[in-house]
């Protein structure tokens, strides 16, 4: 026996909401999707009539649904945006060049014009010849610190007023666990925030449409309206952490739903106590980049690798930045301990 | 005897990838005594075409967490999950949810 939609009450119900327990029909299920995000946008301001909003585009199923949702919205409730697609070519053959395939696909199928910047252009290496220098162990720190500031130059290029990403639910609740597990306050704090201000020059201000979505109605939101997305994991080391993290929570969830939303919840109440010294922000004295310290991390790996001393972004040197800013030679020491590739 | 069944499987969303790439297959099930279930369906599945890692596709007797079950396109969850009872014909996609961002 078929079950029928809580909803409509006439066609079949397709799915479970997990956020809800409601048994919806497809298109019960589109539209209650839909008008969450609406009511997302909506509560949290996150945008403002005839702002120009870049859609962090990877071509994987958060950001495939977050343009679609985007544009009916944009259409349904006349926010007046102009959206964009803006993707970052890490460089890393049998992977990126797959899915920027699909991104250029969703250019057509979505008419929404889209730009791809290139680590290769903005810095000169790719991901291919960073792993070349620096192996498999750190190179996805260089690759989140390169995307993160990408994106803003990409962004600036384009005059885009705001940047949204297709973070989801899950991905929130995950990034509040793990740094619970490492106890880092300061992320900890800011990791929940919807929106991000301008902390800066040269950064443009960031938001998550999706940041209550459950992946699970992400993943068939896209299924059900038979969206284009790409879904191959990384060719190089994957976030073992994050994975473990992901997997704990995915396991939660089967047990209780509501899990996710939970874990959400207690990063965004938690209360930090007065007194925890928090860095404070200003600005990379080599490319303008917001910077806690003298040099931007992205300015400092990129020193490493072209100095041919790969370790130096990772892990603390803070006091060789006056050096690396000087130009001045570093002692043979210093160069031994930063050259080590077995890191 | 039930008689044997021919279903269509799809897997998506990366699961594919553990089933050397192929994402749509037709199977056929030997025919038995007792009408095949979901249960049945995923132990055969284990035994008879997962390539490689199967516990990223099964945990216990159900499927892994973080994968989603569509039975003719709607939601297992709903068809009563591993004791849905198999009909001849019917379609069944099982999309991984852990997969690229
Ligand atoms: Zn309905
Ligand atoms: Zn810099």
């Amino acid at each position: 026996m078929p079950i029928l939609c809580s909803s409509c009450e006439k066609k079949r119900a397709v799915l479970k909401r997990p956020k809800t327990g409601h048994s919806l029909c497809k298109e019960c299920f589109f539209w209650a999707f839909e008008e969450e995000v609406h009511q997302t946008i909506i509560s949290a301001r996150l945008f403002n009539p005839g702002e120009t909003v870049g859609i962090g585009a990877s071509g994987g199923k958060d950001s495939t649904v977050l343009a679609h949702v985007l544009k009916v919205l944009n259409e349904r409730y006349n926010y007046g945006l102009k959206l964009l697609l803006l993707s970052v070519d890490e460089g890393i053959t049998g992977y990126r060049d797959d899915s920027l395939e699909t991104v250029k696909r969703n250019e057509q199928q979505y008419a929404l014009p889209l730009t791809i910047v290139s680590y290769e252009e903005l810095y000169g290496w790719t991901m291919d010849a960073i792993v070349k220098q620096v192996g498999l162990k750190n190179n996805c720190t260089f690759c989140g610190v390169f995307r993160r500031q990408a994106l803003d130059r990409g962004a600036m290029m384009l005059n885009v007023d705001k940047i949204c990403t297709g973070h989801n639910a899950d991905d929130v609740a995950e990034t509040v666990l793990m740094n619970v597990l490492r106890g880092d306050i300061a992320r900890l704090r800011r990791c929940t925030a919807i929106s991000t201000a301008s902390e800066g020059e040269g950064v443009v201000p960031r938001c998550k449409p999706l940041k209550y979505a459950y992946e699970k109605e992400i993943v068939l939101y896209a299924y059900f309206n038979k969206l284009d997305y790409f879904s191959t994991e990384c060719v190089y080391s994957p976030n073992a952490y994050r994975g473990h993290a992901r997997t704990f929570l995915k396991d939660l969830e089967s047990v209780r739903p509501s899990a996710i939303m939970d874990v959400i919840h207690s990063g965004e109440n938690l209360s930090v106590r007065e007194g925890v010294r928090m860095p404070v922000q200003g600005t990379c004295s080599r490319c303008g980049y917001i910077s806690s310290q003298a040099l931007c991390k992205a300015c400092v790996l990129l020193e490493g690798l072209n100095r041919g001393l790969p370790r130096l972004g990772i892990g603390k040197h803070h006091r060789l930045h006056g050096k690396i800013l000087a130009k001045e030679p570093l002692t043979q020491e210093e160069e031994r301990k930063l050259k080590a590739v077995d890191f | 005897m039930a008689a044997p069944i021919t279903l269509h499987l799809e897997f998506g969303g990366g699961a594919e990838l553990l089933f050397d790439g192929v994402k749509d297959h037709q199977v056929t099930l030997p025919s038995q005594s007792q009408p095949w279930d979901m249960k049945q369906l995923l132990v055969w599945i284990r035994a008879n075409m997962l390539k490689e890692r199967p516990e990223l596709f099964v945990q216990g007797d159900t499927v892994r967490p973080g994968i989603l079950v569509l039975i003719n396109d709607a939601d297992w969850e709903l068809m009563g999950e591993l004791t849905y009872e198999i009909q001849d014909q019917d379609s069944v996609v099982f999309i991984s949810t852990l997969h690229g961002g």
